[in-house]
């Protein structure tokens, strides 16, 4: 059973075109995520599976209905949680849960026990203003306001975004919670280390669906030889590694600079060799397992 | 906001009525006298005697007093020409020249009528001193001219103001309030939210009507004390009459600018084109410049102006005690614009793009 059927959506707006041909499904009770850089169309996708834009062509059913015909019972069954703050900063906390649920015809003792765990967090500042909170709080607030009709689904637009993190953590164990209770949830994030939470990941990168895999499969098929670099110049050694006659792939990463070769085997003295010729010094090279992170730059160099 | 419910009225009445007042007390004339008979100087009495005129200077050149209004020092010459006693008893009649700076149209009209209402008096006791029939000295048909002000016998344009400045007052505060307030949505993100949830489109639109129809019509109550404390106008006529044709009217302006803030994405936008739409139909409300004297083209428009209509039906409520009989066009056109702008701005709210 799926929660929402994606065929072939597409949308261009004047001169972009933001979607092309975007297919997929999410299985009903789980926790999908779409990962990709700004401007990949992920908001764009989620205005239209949550009825707030129409496509130029496809289908889109939420819970089996159509959100082109449907749209009036889709919007109270979906729950949307846009990237930007969207509650009413002169609203207080409390005022605001009340209103959201009055607008969707529920009241908030009805739904409490959904954003209790949520919820309770930020009650101790419930007299305060929307607007006067904190970046995490905020978005604990957003989340309780999207929660608070007992939505099937929830749609989440970059939630931690400009979230410390702290918070980031705190909230992706709020919506493991939440997927416990059984909600399906969308969410949409720039940030790879998140993918790994979700139970279905999408890569999406201008307006088009890469992959769309459990996080472990896509560590699982990463093939490659990948070695974490590090010297005392980093600038210079990430120029001197792209201009390494079988480099294929060169990215910083925290402390070090993740290489990857042409070559399926590889002489590490080469390289070591290679790099000390380029006069740098404490030269480290060690053979790591991928995190997820490698695997999509590996996706979206493809 | 709170204190500029409150200020905004008290400033408006009290600053506007005496600034935008058309009372003529104290008009500058000048007499250019060639006949310098008793008759002549009766005249000229007369006006002096009058609450509207001030002589500022006698002359007996025409010229002189030409450069008096040409330098501002007055509004109005009149040309007393030579033996002007004697052709009016021996002929009975004889012309007078009034020369009025026009620059200021509607004023040199009532400077016009007000000297004409002097002459013409002067014109009946002559005639009943004479014992002869009146000496026309308008127009040699004898023709008597009256002027009696109905409604607002003491010329005193306050009276006449006030009312037209109340109309403006709830007229920006409905229609900028109500312009700004969608679109303010629009920029702060807010109608995203609001947009998902199953809210219906007249239930929006009536949230955002609601709470603005009660300040206006809150602020349409205090102005009216403020009206009658300060200058005490005239309420002839129902107030209950006043306040219904207001809750019409203040739909009709909140859905304009709730139309305005539907169409437009930012603040900006929505400011210019309320402004814009604003001025005209303040300007041409018959608030300044009655409506009469427009060309018949603008006339025509000002039948599409809301603001023409309530300015209306207030100066005819409040002051002639009009009841509804009376303003019935009027008031079934604002109807007509009630419910037309309504249906359009809630036609015009979309909920998906």
């Amino acid at each position: 059973m799926y929660a929402v059927e994606v065929e072939n959506i597409s949308k261009s707006f004047e001169k972009v075109e933001a979607l092309k041909n975007i297919s997929f499904n999410v299985k009903s009770g789980s926790l999908f995520g779409f990962i990709g850089p700004d401007g990949a169309g992920k908001t764009t996708l989620f205005r239209i599976l949550v009825t707030l834009l129409k496509q130029n062509t496809g289908t889109a059913k939420i819970q089996g209905l159509n959100n082109i015909t449907d749209y009036k019972k889709i919007r109270s069954i979906v729950g949307y949680m846009p990237g930007k703050f969207s509650l009413y900063q002169d609203l207080s906390v409390e005022e605001n849960l009340r209103f959201f649920a009055t607008v969707f015809g529920t009241t908030v003792e009805n739904n409490y026990h959904l954003i209790k765990d949520i919820y309770s967090q930020i009650e101790p500042f419930k007299t305060r203003l929307a607007g006067k909170l904190s970046g995490g709080m905020k978005q604990k607030l957003a989340l309780s306001c999207a929660m608070i009709h007992k939505p099937e689904v929830l749609f989440l637009d970059e939630p931690t975004t400009g979230v410390d993190a702290v918070s980031r953590k705190e909230f992706w164990e709020m919506l493991k919670v939440l997927k416990n209770s059984g909600i399906t949830i969308l969410v949409s994030t720039p940030y790879m280390d998140e993918a790994e939470l979700c139970d279905e990941v999408a890569l999406i990168q201008d307006g088009k669906i890469l992959k769309i895999e459990t996080p472990q499969n896509i560590i699982g098929a990463y093939e490659k030889n990948l070695y974490a670099v590090k010297s005392t110049n980093m600038f210079k050694l990430i120029a001197d590694l792209r201009s390494f006659e079988f480099s294929e792939s060169v990215f910083p990463f925290g402390q070090f600079i993740h290489y990857t070769d042409k070559r399926d085997q590889i002489n590490e003295n080469d390289l070591i060799n290679y790099l000390a010729q380029k006069d740098h010094k404490n030269i480290v090279l060690q053979k790591i397992t991928p995190n997820i992170e490698d695997c999509f730059m590996s996706y979206l160099n493809k | 906001m709170i204190p500029i419910i409150f200020v905004m009225p008290i400033v408006q009445l009290i600053v506007l009525v005496h600034a935008a007042t058309f009372e003529m007390k104290n008009i500058r004339m000048v007499v250019v006298d060639n006949d310098y008979s008793s008759t002549s100087k009766k005249l000229v009495e007369k006006f002096q005697r009058s609450p509207f005129f001030i002589i500022s200077n006698r002359t007996n050149s025409y010229k002189l007093a030409e450069e008096d209004i040409k330098n501002g020092n007055a509004e109005v010459v009149i040309s007393i020409p030579e033996n002007f006693e004697k052709n009016l008893i021996r002929e009975n009649k004889d012309k007078l020249q009034l020369v009025v700076n026009a620059i200021n149209g509607t004023s040199a009209g009532l400077i016009n009528a007000y000297s004409i209402s002097v002459i013409s008096e002067f014109n009946k006791e002559l005639a009943g001193r004479n014992g002869k029939p009146a000496a026309a000295i308008i127009s040699q048909k004898q023709i008597n001219t009256f002027y009696s002000f109905w409604y607002n016998p003491e010329l005193n344009f306050k009276t006449f103001m006030v009312p037209g400045i109340l109309v403006l007052l709830v007229t920006i505060i409905g229609f900028l309030l109500s312009g700004m307030n969608v679109v303010r949505e629009k920029e702060i993100g807010t109608i995203e939210q609001i947009n998902v949830t199953p809210i219906k489109k007249y239930q929006f639109i009536i949230g955002k009507l609601l709470p603005f129809w009660f300040i206006a019509l809150f602020e349409l109550a205090f102005g009216l004390t403020v009206g009658k404390l300060l200058f005490n106008i005239p309420m002839v006529g129902s107030l209950g009459l006043v306040f219904f044709v207001a809750s019409i009217y203040l739909i009709v302006i909140l859905s304009m600018g709730l139309f305005v803030s539907t169409i437009t994405n930012t603040q900006q936008q929505s400011m210019l084109i309320s402004f814009f739409i604003m001025m005209i139909f303040i300007l041409m409300s018959g608030l300044f410049t009655s409506i009469e004297n427009m060309p018949s083209w603008a006339q025509t428009i000002t039948k599409f102006n809301p603001v023409a209509y309530f300015i209306k039906i207030m100066r005819m409520v409040l002051l002639k005690g009009s009841g509804f009989a009376e303003i019935k066009t009027e008031f079934f056109s604002l109807l007509f614009f009630a419910f037309t702008m309504l249906s359009l701005a809630v036609w015009r709210y979309r909920k998906t793009s």
